[in-house]
């Protein structure tokens, strides 16, 4: 469970790093290879392996619902680098996905 | 100086209809699933953590790589879908993934893990909402 938690967190700064990267694409697509969008690809790959160690022992109808933890610290992220506003639906989301997560972990074995 | 931005070529693509963006993500969400039943299958079957031992086991290979092409079509049905319409559509991956362990590796289902999901889609459902306005 630790490591799922881990792959969500690490994954979300590989969506950060890609953001950054698409950001280049505005001065033409072949810009598509930056820093920027290669760290966050590599960071998806890292994220990708505690996931896959993860799964190796536990459940998969726990863990595979756990990813949407990433949603929660990408909404985190964005506020802190790229100052979008946290809106009162965004708010709603991330108290119904955390809901969500604590009641699969009851079901859990 | 006139802006060089204008002077750029722009990227022409005809966009996807509504329907086209629904139907594309939702193969994404079966495609997704599979990879992650494929991933598990192949991590249950390798015996430590190599990446040469995990690439060159098939499940495993096979479960990378439906993933990584479930990215990319992710990303070509999002380019111009709402997202909306579009993140529902998304969260049915949980059921999938769900209904499949239950049939592959014996999970157990219950009422905790059925709620559990039904709220994480509907928080799924409620950002894809948010981000568009």
């Amino acid at each position: 469970m630790l490591l799922v938690l881990m792959a969500s967190f690490i994954g979300s700064f590989g969506a950060v790093f890609l953001k950054l990267g698409a950001e280049r694409l505005r001065y033409g697509l072949r810009h598509i290879v930056s820093w920027q969008a290669f760290t966050g690809v590599v960071l998806f790959l890292i994220s990708s392996g505690f996931f896959y160690k993860g799964i190796k022992i536990g459940e998969l109808s726990v863990l595979y619902p756990m990813l949407s933890l990433g949603y929660v610290w990408t909404l985190l992220w964005s506020r802190l680098f790229f100052r979008e506003p946290v809106t009162a639906p965004k708010f709603l989301a991330l108290g119904l996905i955390l809901s969500g997560i604590v009641l699969i972990n009851l079901g859990a074995r | 100086m006139i802006s060089s931005a204008s002077a750029l070529p722009q990227q022409q693509h005809k966009p996807f209809t509504r329907l086209q963006s629904i139907a594309l993500v939702f193969i994404c969400t079966i495609l997704g699933a599979v990879a992650q039943i494929l991933m598990k299958t192949g991590s249950a079957q390798v015996p430590r953590f190599d990446v040469i031992l995990i690439l060159s086991n098939l499940p495993s290979l096979a479960g990378y790589a439906l993933y990584g092409l479930n990215t990319l079509l992710l990303m070509l049905a999002l380019r111009d879908g709402e997202l909306s319409l579009l993140y529902p559509v998304i969260a049915l991956t949980y059921v999938w993934v769900t209904m499949l362990s239950v049939y592959f590796f014996h999970e157990v289902m219950n009422p905790w893990k059925i709620c559990g999901i039904a709220v994480i889609m509907a928080g799924v459902t409620v950002l894809g909402r948010a981000g568009t306005k």
